[in-house]
């Protein structure tokens, strides 16, 4: 019975073996050939994946080269485009018209004032901004100083010089003052530290009537360009006129200010200033003059150190003003102002200053932080001198009349770019002393410029002054001028 | 006649002084002669009728949020144009003038107007609106301001310490605007406190009702960039959830250079950027120029109603003008 079972046992287990060693050779075979296959495959992959790393490379690396080049390329593109940009020439009715300004030159204020970042009125107690203006340049004349530049921060020298480094200080002092002071360092021509107290003085804010008054030390509101400091100015130097009538330092003293604006529909303000007007500051007033060996001398004269004898030897200075929006983009300012006060060449001598200036300004609806704009800016003065006699000096009793004006015209061609130009004009009556006066005799100037602005804390400024006098023929100068200013500036007036 | 307008203006002053006690009168009145009543009447109703309140209002965003507020109750002066650039108004002595008349100031309050309203405030003369009097509406008050910066830098450009200062186009500010100067006209002029109040509500209620629409119109852009000539609409894109922080200045204040548009049109063409917005007192051929190099649109934006023609009706059409303008600029594919 079990053999029965054996026979196809073993039958089936032999024919199992055969057939079993037929599959290991095909499977030895078909395993080495999946190898190779898997090897071959392997080796393409590795292959391949080396060539996309390569070719990527080389991809990056003509991208980047491109990339750099078209970014040149379009940097240089955009460049030229920019140039085109540019905003359009201001209109042919306003460039008519300022044109129409015989001598001209520039006006002052670009812009509203800066914007305040620094120690604020707000967050501190007071705004306080440090200003700085250095000169370098240099002139035909061996001392600019001595003929051409008489204002005190004018560039004296040629070569660098730094007439103004002022820390300005301001804010609310109560509910009913405001306080300002301004001081300033400045470098003599041996760069000897030299500091005045330029201005010192407190605002009433609450006075009834739409009275205003201001006391202390400060510039007298004569004209415009005198109560601007000299970082608001468009030209590096002080108007010729202005060096006759106020002197190197502007028309400031201590005193009292009382102003009105007066209830009319356009911008009307009436001021008078009372000033103790003794000293330098007022040049043509109690002004004792410069020590000429050992005396002091004012227009050659010996002069007077007289004390105050009563309210007619102060200093007085009236002045109106009035502004008129001609049409949307087109304000005008217009005013008179005058000076009265005793002046020290003798003991009745007096003084008197009176001036005219008139503001135009073009800033058009669609103005960009400012610009473009046009302003014209000019003032003309006269004044009347009555100078003592000095006979040992041989100089007689006479009445020295002065005139002059200057005339600036500003264009703010794109933002941050100013050009100007100021013509100016001063003469006088003939004088005893007129040979040895550097603030008498006819003189001319006309002065070119151009300011940039990087931002409104700063400015780089290149002028030229052709110049012409009695006293020393014709001169030429080149001066550049930069500003920094730090810190929180109060907003400037129009 | 100096003389004689001097008069005028006495009689009228006279005129308005009785009208004022004219409360006293009437009660004075009541208690006998009734002829008095209608005497007093007579007199005091077309004061009453003229007594609108004096407002002068630093830029027109402001002055339009105020007119929804004061309606025909006050006579409204704006300063700076729609079209300029609100850092940089002259401090024209015509505006000394205005504000001297005038009840109540409204401002930004966030040193936008801090290069020229401090000159003018100064000379005005009018202690109805000095800094913290009630007639000096400082508009940022309570307004939630972004971009404050903790150190005050200005190698960083222009910028403010109060923050940035262009917040109005956000609606939700423009409420807290309107809130501010309601406040503002109610301690001025009380007996009309209760119109001032209905007008706020109003124009509170018209927002909500736009701003679900805006948002909506502008929902499917969601994240979307926009590219910017200056850093002023912050506050848009935070509320319509669009990132405006690509700028055609380097820095706030800064002119573009090339070297800079460069990179961004880098960008722009990177992340597909295709938008430009340019507000109307903006060099506009510069975002022309990159726009051709990236197959952008230009889009002409104005933060004030008036500023692009067809805005001036006030606050809620300029919204709908730049909302209606981004969204058609963002959905034409380049």
């Amino acid at each position: 019975m079990k053999l029965r079972y054996l026979w196809p046992s073993a039958l089936c287990l032999s024919a199992c073996l055969v057939q079993a060693q037929e599959t290991n050779e095909v499977g030895q075979l078909k395993q080495q050939l999946q190898q190779l296959q898997e090897n071959f495959e392997r080796s393409q992959r590795e292959q391949r994946q080396q060539i996309e790393a390569l070719t990527k490379k080389l991809d990056e690396l003509t991208k980047q080269s491109t990339a750099e080049a078209e970014k040149k390329k379009l940097e240089q593109d955009l460049a030229t485009e920019l140039q085109k940009n540019q905003p359009a020439t201001p209109s042919a009715s306003a460039s008519a018209s300022a044109s129409a300004s015989a001598a001209a030159a520039i006006a002052p204020a670009w812009s509203p004032a800066q914007p305040l970042t620094l120690a604020r009125a707000g967050s501190a107690y007071m705004n306080i901004s440090f200003d700085a203006l250095m000169d370098v340049g240099g002139s035909t004349a061996s001392d600019p100083s001595k003929f051409l530049q008489l204002g005190d921060h004018d560039p004296i020298k040629r070569g660098f010089s730094l007439r103004n480094a002022e820390v300005v200080l301001d804010g609310a002092v109560d509910p009913y003052f405001k306080g300002f002071a301004n001081i300033v360092l400045k470098l003599d021509k041996n760069n000897e530290t030299g500091i005045e107290l330029e201005e010192t003085y407190f605002q009433s804010t609450s006075l009834p009537a739409n009275l205003q008054l201001k006391a202390g030390q400060f510039f007298a509101n004569f004209g415009r360009q005198n109560p601007q400091h000299p970082h608001q100015w468009a030209f590096v130097d002080e108007p010729l006129i202005m060096s006759r009538t106020f002197g190197p330092e502007g028309l400031r003293s201590i005193g009292a200010q009382m102003s009105w604006l007066a209830p009319t529909p356009f911008y009307t303000e009436a001021f008078l200033g009372v000033f103790d007007g003794q000293g330098a500051t007022a040049f043509s007033f109690r002004n004792p003059g410069d020590d000429v060996m050992g005396t002091n001398r004012f227009h050659g004269r010996a002069t007077l150190d007289r004390n105050l004898r009563g309210p007619g030897d102060l200093l007085y200075v009236p002045r109106v003003a009035s502004s008129f929006d001609l049409s949307d983009s087109q304000t005008l300012v217009v005013g008179a102002s005058a000076a009265f006060g005793p002046n020290e060449t003798g003991a009745e001598r007096r003084t008197e200053i009176y001036g005219v200036d008139l503001y135009w300004k073009w800033k058009p609806a669609h103005a960009d932080a400012g610009f473009p704009f046009v302003s014209w800016q000019t003032e003309a003065m006269y004044q009347r001198f009555e100078a003592g006699a000095d006979t040992l000096a041989g100089l007689p009793t006479e009445k020295l009349r002065d005139w002059g004006m200057y005339s600036q015209l500003l264009w703010g061609f794109k933002p941050r770019w100013v050009a100007g130009l100021r013509g100016e004009y001063a003469d006088g009556n003939t004088g005893a002393d007129d040979a040895n006066d550097v603030f008498r005799g006819q003189r001319t100037r006309i002065s070119p410029e151009l300011t940039f602005y990087p931002s409104e804390f700063s400015k780089i400024r290149l002028q030229y002054n052709y110049d012409h006098g009695d006293l020393f023929g014709t001169e030429h100068s080149i001066w550049m001028q930069v500003e920094f200013l730090l810190g929180a500036h109060g907003a400037h007036k129009f | 006649m100096p003389a004689s307008s001097g008069f005028t203006d006495k009689k009228m002053k006279n005129k308005t002084l009785f009208n004022r006690s004219g409360v006293g009168l009437l009660s004075l009145g009541t208690m006998g002669c009734p002829r008095i009543i209608s005497v007093v009447f007579g007199l005091l109703l077309p004061f009453l009728a003229e007594a609108k309140l004096t407002v002068v209002a630093t830029t027109a965003d402001l002055a339009s949020i105020a007119r929804e507020i004061g309606g025909d109750h006050i006579d409204i002066t704006t300063l700076g144009k729609p079209t300029e650039d609100p850092h940089f108004v002259d401090a024209k002595p015509s505006f000394i003038v205005k504000l001297n008349h005038t009840d109540v100031l409204i401002e930004g309050g966030a040193e936008l107007e801090i290069g020229w309203l401090p000159a003018l405030l100064e000379q005005s003369r009018n202690q109805k609106i000095a800094s913290g009097a009630p007639g000096h509406v400082a508009c940022a008050q309570g307004v939630q301001m972004l971009e404050v910066p903790t150190t005050l830098d200005r190698s960083h450009g222009d910028i403010h310490a109060a923050g940035n200062p262009h917040y109005v186009v956000d609606p939700a500010n423009a409420k807290i605007v309107g809130r501010n100067i309601a406040d503002g006209f109610c301690t001025a002029d009380e007996k009309s406190s209760g119109v001032y109040r209905a007008n706020l509500k109003k124009f509170t209620d018209a927002i909500d009702a736009k701003m679900v629409e805006w948002q909506k119109k502008l929902e499917p852009f969601k994240g979307q960039q926009v590219v910017a000539y200056h850093n002023s609409w912050l506050y848009f894109g935070n509320r319509f959830n669009l990132n405006i922080d690509l700028f055609l200045e380097p820095k706030p204040g800064v002119p573009p250079t090339p070297t800079h548009l460069a990179e961004v049109i880098t960008k722009m063409k990177q992340d597909k950027v295709h938008v430009i917005i340019v507000d109307p007192y903006l060099n506009r051929r510069t975002a022309e120029t990159v726009a051709g190099k990236t197959d952008a649109t230009v889009v002409d934006v104005s933060q004030f109603p008036g500023g692009i023609k067809g805005t001036e009706g006030g606050y809620i059409p300029l919204m709908d003008y730049l909302v209606n303008a981004v969204a058609k600029a963002l959905a034409a594919k380049p």
